[in-house]
């Protein structure tokens, strides 16, 4: 299996005739991704990529049956784009979009938690199931169906976790990038819980970076929910205090969000740490062999 | 985007929180003059600039004459503060913000933040005003009062008062305070604000809460919608290079190493810049071109990184997804070419199109060193920028 989506995944495209959009559907499609339709509000009726387009999530979910959207709207309505295809009762909703004002953010999530919908993102790379789906903007070509889940709130740092793992012989099951701003969907927590249950998943890396706190809950987590192995790297130990680094999400604050306390939750947990992010795919095979 | 105190209360002014009154100036007659205007016996001139911490660091001083406004202000002006919140440097005083002085009776701590774990605005409140919150944290954490607001319900009359009550808050001062702390939610709603802060909030001898200092973040995703408070943004406060890097698309932030990295990706930035320290190196900036980079955007970003003198080594980590490893090529080439840099450079390629990219680093005949993997690139470009230090 895999998690959260598969080969039989129906994907719609919110913002699909946009030039993002455009670009990574059609690569999505390539894939063999199925894409059911797009959405661009006064495009409805149109044919985009071979797909129908709607005016409406609600629409193209009644006339598609989607249960999966991915989002390219541009950051001043992707808030609204995620509250639509929130109303229209969208299983799960990926968006790629960077940028959206965090007060928006707020409520989306007070949204999403009276919904049965699921979020991941936003400024996010999206997920991909190697040889069954990928819903988001990452090279395909890196990926090998395989044994290890991945979480991730980089994205060229899910692209090297994926890269070494295959390069190692294990391959994905699953790779999720949760992004990397302060307030989003899905997260780390959410992602372990799904691969402890995944028969196909076998191990798990855990990509996280300065910032928050959600790498110190996701490693108490571990210790209490996760027989698996996990391998957790974490980015910024170089990185200064007060500065943004990049990420909306990357910024050390004081002394909260440090890579050092991150690592040091992950050590008493008992979570394989790697301090150089080139012995993530080593270190995770190793594992894999005790 | 920070906000100074001046602009910070003049919003405050607006929203109906009570300041006192004052008038910000550039020069000591111009400091003067404010003071005589503001009336009175007894002035605060305080240096604007982008960092907490001002008290302690001479950026705020009474004055008892029009004279000694004057002399303080000639002081501050175009000098720069170096506070626990700059770095060595410090920052430039080209404003100072001449205040009326008061009695303080009580002083308290007042801030609206964006709480990312929460997923929420929360208010954090405290007896302890005008000292450095996160110690009050850190020693007295009974002394910290929370409010998380529920954003599906909006602003809570009755937790407010359970927060005014913990503060030991007479009657008329509770009602004072719940009024201020609506107007600041309803401020930073309006101004996408990502931290409204007042430390301290105090109480003056009319028993009437006044900020004394403010302190204004609006959130960056949402400049956008706020043009008019992104006019207010103080160049003079940011990092020069830091700056122009924003304007070409780059993020850019300096460091005190000497080992430039330019890479795609804010997090892969991140874990060149860690990579770089586990080898026994320095970075000297994090900098992500990102996704999308371009012929230009390379350019633009060496030609960023060759500003800083510091530099020995540069070391190009990119991971090609979208972005094609010979257009990147084709970048590093060209910007060596045109910057004419005698500096190392290493260069790690992997993804979309890596062949034909390293193909390209060779036939260009220019001297790039070129790594195999992140620890190898790591290794290489500590020990380029030993042997360029030592050679120079």
């Amino acid at each position: 299996m895999s998690i959260l989506v598969h080969r039989n995944s129906r994907i719609l495209c919110q913002g699909i005739t946009g030039k993002q959009g455009t670009f990574h559907t059609k690569q999505c499609i390539h894939y063999g991704t199925k894409i059911v339709g797009g959405v661009t509000p006064g495009k409805g009726g149109q044919e985009h990529l071979g797909v129908p387009v709607f005016d409406t999530v609600k629409e193209a979910k009644e006339q598609t049956d989607a249960d999966v959207s991915i989002i390219f709207v541009p950051a001043q309505y992707a808030a609204e784009a995620i509250v639509a295809a929130v109303d229209a009762k969208i299983e799960l909703i990926v968006c790629i979009t960077e940028g959206i004002p965090v007060q928006d953010m707020i409520n989306v999530k007070s949204n999403i938690r009276n919904s049965n919908s699921k979020l991941l993102g936003p400024n996010c790379p999206g997920i991909i199931t190697p040889e069954q789906t990928k819903i988001g903007i990452m090279p395909a070509f890196i990926h090998q169906q395989g044994s290890i889940g991945i979480i991730s709130r980089s994205g060229t740092l899910t692209y090297e976790a994926v890269y070494q793992t295959s390069k190692n012989g294990l391959g994905q099951s699953t790779c999720v990038g949760i992004g990397g701003d302060p307030i989003k969907g899905l997260n780390f927590i959410d992602c372990l819980e799904l691969f402890e249950s995944d028969d196909q998943t076998q191990g798990i890396v855990l990509v996280g970076e300065i910032g928050g706190s959600d790498e110190e809950k996701a490693a108490e987590f571990i210790k209490g929910n996760i027989t698996k192995p996990v391998v957790a790297y974490i980015a910024g130990i170089s990185a200064p205090s007060g500065k943004r680094m990049g990420h909306a999400g990357a910024i050390v604050s004081g002394k909260e969000g440090t890579a050092e306390g991150k690592y040091e939750a992950f050590r008493k947990a008992g979570v394989t740490t790697v301090e150089s992010p080139a012995l993530i795919g080593e270190t995770m095979r190793t594992l894999m062999n005790q | 985007m920070n906000l100074h105190e001046y602009q910070s209360k003049e919003l405050f002014c607006n929203a109906g929180i009570p300041t006192l009154e004052g008038m910000v100036a550039d020069s000591p007659q111009q400091a003067r003059k404010a003071a005589k205007q503001l009336q009175g016996d007894q002035w605060a001139v305080k240096a604007q600039v982008h960092a907490g911490g001002r008290g302690k660091a001479g950026g705020v001083k009474m004055a008892k004459s029009l004279d000694d406004v004057e002399l303080i202000a000639s002081k501050m002006l175009g000098s720069r503060l170096i506070t626990k919140q700059t770095d060595q440097m410090g920052l430039p005083i080209n404003l100072v913000y001449i205040e009326r002085g008061t009695q303080i009776i009580f002083e308290f701590y007042l801030s609206l933040v964006i709480d990312r774990t929460k997923e929420s605005w929360t208010f954090i409140a405290s007896s302890e005003g005008g000292v450095d919150i996160e110690m009050v944290a850190e020693k007295t954490p009974e002394k910290i009062n929370k409010y998380t607001i529920d954003p599906a319900i909006g602003i809570d009359t009755h937790q407010l008062s359970l927060m005014a009550e913990k503060l030991n808050l007479d009657v008329n001062l509770q009602e004072q305070f719940i009024a201020i702390t609506k107007k600041i939610f309803v401020l930073a709603k309006d101004a996408d604000a990502s931290q409204v802060e007042i430390n301290p909030l105090i109480v003056d001898q009319n028993n009437t809460f006044i900020a004394l200092d403010a302190k204004i973040v609006v959130e960056d995703n949402s400049l956008f919608r706020q043009p008019e408070l992104a006019l207010l943004k103080d160049s003079s406060q940011e990092n020069d290079i830091e700056q122009r890097a924003s304007e070409n698309g780059l993020s850019y932030v300096s460091l005190d190493g000497n080992i430039a990295c330019m890479v795609n990706g804010a997090g892969l930035a991140m874990a060149t810049m860690d990579l770089i320290k586990i080898h026994g190196g320095e970075p000297a900036n994090f900098l992500d071109v990102g996704g999308d980079a371009t012929t230009q955007r390379v350019t633009a970003a060496f030609e960023l990184i060759l500003e800083n003198r510091n530099v020995s080594a540069i070391l190009v980590n990119i991971f090609g997804g979208i972005v094609r490893c010979d257009v990147i090529a084709e970048g590093i080439i060209d910007a060596v070419k045109t910057t004419n840099s005698s500096l190392p450079i290493v260069v790690r390629l992997e993804g979309t199109n890596v062949q034909s990219g390293k193909a390209k680093l060779m036939e260009s005949g220019l001297d790039i060193i070129s790594a195999d993997d992140l620890s190898d690139a790591a290794e290489k470009v500590v020990q380029s920028a030993a042997n360029y230090r030592e050679s120079s």
